[in-house]
């Protein structure tokens, strides 16, 4: 019998593939990765609150109360060897109500249960203290030093590129269509872009990981894409809040978050509404005001005339509300990593290990004697000391050159981006490795602009071919007038 | 540290104009940074004519506009720097820029001229729901990607917004051979000029919906269709009205923001109505030295006002470098309120110094709605000097008053200068 052509492939390109695919990268192992995507971090990982929670809010003794302490512990460290922005800015569960103080208590018992360190309970004097701009009927708070907000895109990235500068592939514009296993135990990957074999499967296929899993497995899988609405402020807004700001759950539901981003923005969300559709990531008129009003709950003055963008994310929600890890039992070799909902994120590092190390004991994978260490080049001009932009200036007078102006990204940024492992090629994932497009003009400005930039770096691309995000979303459909298409048909 | 007399922010037809100006006024040394490559800024997209109209009193392109005030500004010994982002402007005139050249420079400045024009309002302000697909643009970077980069972006186009670069877009997308489906506007009245309307929409039989709003972008990669539906008087959508029109693109012109981040990190006072700074008859704004003028002061319809305006801006500056330079301290005058009211939304000047204004001073303003046969009326505090009947005044066009300074010296104990419409 033929070997297989690789010993993992893991389907999905989002946090939790990516943190697996680097963690299996540091073993003797081949592995690939199929994303139905143009670029990593194009699902549920780009369309979330980018927190990293502290770990309270789980089930004491579930795998989500586990990996995410886990995680939150591992993460300064991750986002600090990678060179991903991270911040410990800490949260603040806010009560409203004088019968739901007792409740601020029980979350910190479970906290502590779950192994959460420096949780404090804070009477009304010491909150405004730590946060002046709460709602005038907040009453107290659960303050949790140990959260802390992380730049989601630059994470997904960096895992991926430290992934494949350590020997990981990487497919895109692909997508799994079948799965079967023969007698000899080798995975059939059908894939669009061609099949392939391997000895072990991870599932990481987000909201579509139950469609996967549910071709091999009798025990049935559902995953409900629930549909969170977010709200993105402008950098003027992006002080309003110096912590990530919760409502306390009340019996008519979770609220919304207030927060900082590491862009410095505030990002205001997300509400919860179960769907049917797993490509639903429009908003709508209802989820926005849901989210607007939401929003003065544990917040005042938001001030939402900042906006400058809105947008949907989908959590991969299972009815038994818990991350699903682990081999299946009647697919040997076909390991799950689904229903990674929130505090999805915030666990990545950890599911990243637990992950690789059920394929490792599988495949009996021995670490590989040496790695080459990664180091992602994102840097933050607009955070940078005016020395610090100077000597980048010097190392690449391209740093020079500010193309996104409102969040003042320069060409030897953009340029870095399409020719780092696992390059940019669309607008969309510039922008992810960037910041440029995400300022107040929202790309007006530098659409042209690294559409340019993108057909000069990238051999045998013209402007008409440069797309949003990939096949289908191209951003001039015509290039003259006798209707010759571009890419984008 | 490199010194000069006035630095222009912004090398656009506001800058341009501003910086001859100084230059005439006596100021020794002047430099004008602009971010992109060459001069003229968002005039170099604006192909069409209609420019020049007052100023040269011929109809010119815009190119044709920017290249005669570049062209002076080339032989008036003004100094340039080009592919150059300003950073920050400190409130002692001392301005910071980025360039690939130079890498980071700061420039002592006797007196700064803002003049950093506007930025287009997006979709995401607008929270229009749906998908976020390709083919939505602001209808300036539609403008540049047709007219700089030779680039269509789409064969059938809904608008929203009726701005004037929509109207002009909704022309120039038609000549390119795409359908313009329509113009939707959320007000009952177009934010653009009439001439625009009967020139861009009417001749080409584009229709324009006004009081109605996209409402839904369909569409997961690329724009498919988007739904648009009337808005009642509480501007909101009418249930039951929505049609869904089939397209590939949707082109916003929904308002112009004047980009003013330099302006704050400086500690320049904004108006919450102009979104510019709040500027006396010098146009001079509440930090000591630093001049605006332009849409980054206010958004303008016609190129050849920005041009008068800078035309004060910069020789205002010019007159406070040269003080400064001579070790003066220029005189703080006492300044009058111009104030805005019963229909009139906003002035610029916002204050006036007699002793220092020109014979005659120009106060620009909008209105906020539609108004037909009023009086626009200016008062020194209760009397009333003008009293002019308007057939019509609409939003989308700017007017003006003119203030004389004989008149304002001439009324005692002046507190307050009003300009109101009036009935009769």
């Amino acid at each position: 019998m033929q070997d297989p052509d690789y010993d993992v492939v893991i389907v999905g390109a989002g946090v939790s593939g990516c943190a697996t695919a680097r963690e299996l990268s540091r073993l003797e192992a081949h592995v690939l990765v199929i994303e139905r995507e143009e670029d990593v971090c194009c699902g549920t990982s780009k369309a979330n609150s980018a927190i990293v929670h502290a770990g309270y809010d789980a089930r004491t003794g579930s795998l989500m109360a586990r990996l995410n302490v886990e995680g939150s512990r591992l993460m300064p460290s991750l986002c600090e060897s990678l060179g991903v922005d991270f911040m410990r800015i800490g949260s603040l569960v806010v009560c409203t109500s004088e019968d739901m103080l007792p409740g601020l208590e029980e979350l910190r018992q479970r906290g502590v249960d779950n192994g959460v360190e420096g949780l404090e309970v804070v009477d009304r004097p010491r909150l405004l203290e730590l946060e002046p701009s709460v709602a005038h009927a907040a009453l107290g708070a659960l303050w949790a030093p140990t959260a802390g907000i992380v730049n989601p895109f630059q994470l997904n990235v960096a895992l991926a590129e430290d992934a494949n500068v350590n020997g990981v592939s990487f497919r895109f514009n692909s997508r799994v269509s079948g799965l079967s296993r023969d007698d000899g135990g080798c995975w059939h990957v059908s894939c669009s872009t061609g099949d392939v074999t391997c000895r072990a499967v991870v599932n990481a296929a987000g909201v579509h990981a139950d469609e996967l899993h549910n071709l091999v497995s009798a025990d049935r899988l559902a995953i409900t894409p629930r549909r969170g609405q977010y709200y993105v402020l402008d950098t003027t807004a992006g002080n309003h809040v110096r912590h990530t700001i919760f409502s306390q759950p009340t019996a008519l539901g979770k609220g919304v978050l207030v927060t900082p981003t590491t862009a410095g923005n505030l990002l205001v969300g997300p509400n919860a509404e179960d769907i049917a559709d797993k490509e639903g990531t429009d908003t709508t008129a209802e989820g926005l005001a849901e989210v607007a009003e939401k929003s003065s709950v544990a917040v005042r003055d938001v001030p939402l005339r900042e906006v400058i963008t809105s947008f949907s994310g989908l959590r991969a929600h299972q009815p038994g509300h818990d991350f699903v890890i682990g081999e299946v039992p009647d697919a040997p070799g076909f390991v799950d990593c689904a229903a990674i909902e929130s505090p999805g994120l915030s666990a990545c590092p950890a599911i990243g290990r637990m992950v690789a190390g059920i394929v490792r004991d599988i495949l009996s994978l021995a670490p590989k004697p040496a790695i080459t260490p990664w180091r992602s080049s994102f840097v933050s001009l607009e955070r940078a000391t005016a020395e610090e932009w100077a000597a980048l200036v010097e190392t690449d007078p391209a740093y020079g050159r500010v193309i996104c102006r409102c969040r003042r990204v320069s060409e030897a940024q953009i340029v870095n981006a399409i020719h780092a492992p696992l390059g940019a090629r669309s607008l969309d994932a510039v922008k992810r490795r960037t910041e440029a497009c995400m300022g107040r003009c929202q790309a007006g400005f530098c659409t042209p602009k690294i559409m340019e930039i993108l057909a000069r770096e990238i051999e045998g691309v013209d402007m008409s071919d440069i797309t949003k995000a990939g096949p289908g979303s191209g951003i001039v459909i015509r290039t003259d007038r006798d209707g010759s298409a571009g890419d984008g048909r | 540290m490199t010194r000069y007399d006035v630095v222009v922010v912004g090398g656009g037809p506001a800058g341009l104009a501003a910086a001859l100006s100084a230059r005439g006024e006596g100021a020794r040394s002047v430099l004008v940074i602009e971010r992109d490559t060459k001069l003229g800024g968002i005039l170099n997209q604006c192909i069409h004519n209609g420019f020049g109209l007052i100023t040269f009193n011929e109809e010119l392109t815009g190119p044709e506009y920017a290249a005669r005030f570049e062209d002076r500004v080339l032989a008036a010994d003004i100094d340039l720097m080009l592919d150059t982002m300003v950073l920050d402007v400190s409130d002692d005139r001392i301005v910071t820029c980025v360039n690939a050249e130079d890498g980071l420079v700061r420039i002592q400045a006797g007196a700064v001229v803002l003049a950093m024009g506007c930025r287009e309002r997006p979709r995401g302000a607008l929270n229009i729901p749906g998908f976020r697909p390709a083919g939505i643009f602001t209808a300036g970077t539609a403008q540049r990607l047709v007219n700089i980069e030779g680039l269509i972006p789409g064969c059938e186009v809904v608008i929203l917004g009726s701005g004037d670069i929509g109207l002009i877009m909704a022309r120039r997308m038609t000549l390119e051979g795409a359908h313009v489906a329509c113009v939707a506007e959320l007000m009952p009245y177009s934010g653009g000029l009439k001439r625009n309307i009967v020139q861009c929409l009417d001749d080409f039989g584009i229709p324009l919906l006004l009081s109605h709003t996209v409402t839904r972008v369909e569409g997961e990669r690329r724009v498919e269709a988007v739904w648009v539906a009337q808005v009642g008087d509480d501007g909101r959508p009418v249930p039951g009205t929505e049609v869904r029109y089939p397209c590939d693109t949707l082109l916003l012109s929904v308002g112009l923001l004047p980009e003013n981040e330099l302006s704050r990190q400086a500690g320049v006072e904004l108006s919450s109505v102009t979104r510019g700074p709040v500027v006396n008859e010098s146009l001079e704004t509440s930090v000591a030295g630093i001049f605006a003028c332009g849409n980054v002061l206010h958004v303008h319809d016609l190129v050849d006002y920005v041009s008068q305006e800078a035309g004060v801006a910069g020789g205002r500056a010019g007159a406070y470098a040269d003080l400064i330079a001579a070790g003066k301290t220029p005189r703080q005058g006492h300044e009058i309120a111009l104030r805005a009211r019963d229909g009139v939304r906003y002035t610029v000047p916002q204050s006036i110094d007699p002793a220092r204004m020109a014979d005659r001073l120009v106060v620009r303003f909008r209105v906020g709605g539609v108004f037909e046969n009023r009086y626009v009326s200016v008062y020194l505090d209760g009397e009333r000097i003008q009293h002019r009947r308007k057939s019509i005044l609409v939003p989308g066009e700017m007017e003006q008053v003119v203030l004389k300074r004989d008149e304002l010296l001439a009324h005692a104990d002046l507190s307050e200068v009003t300009v109101r419409l009036e009935e009769d």
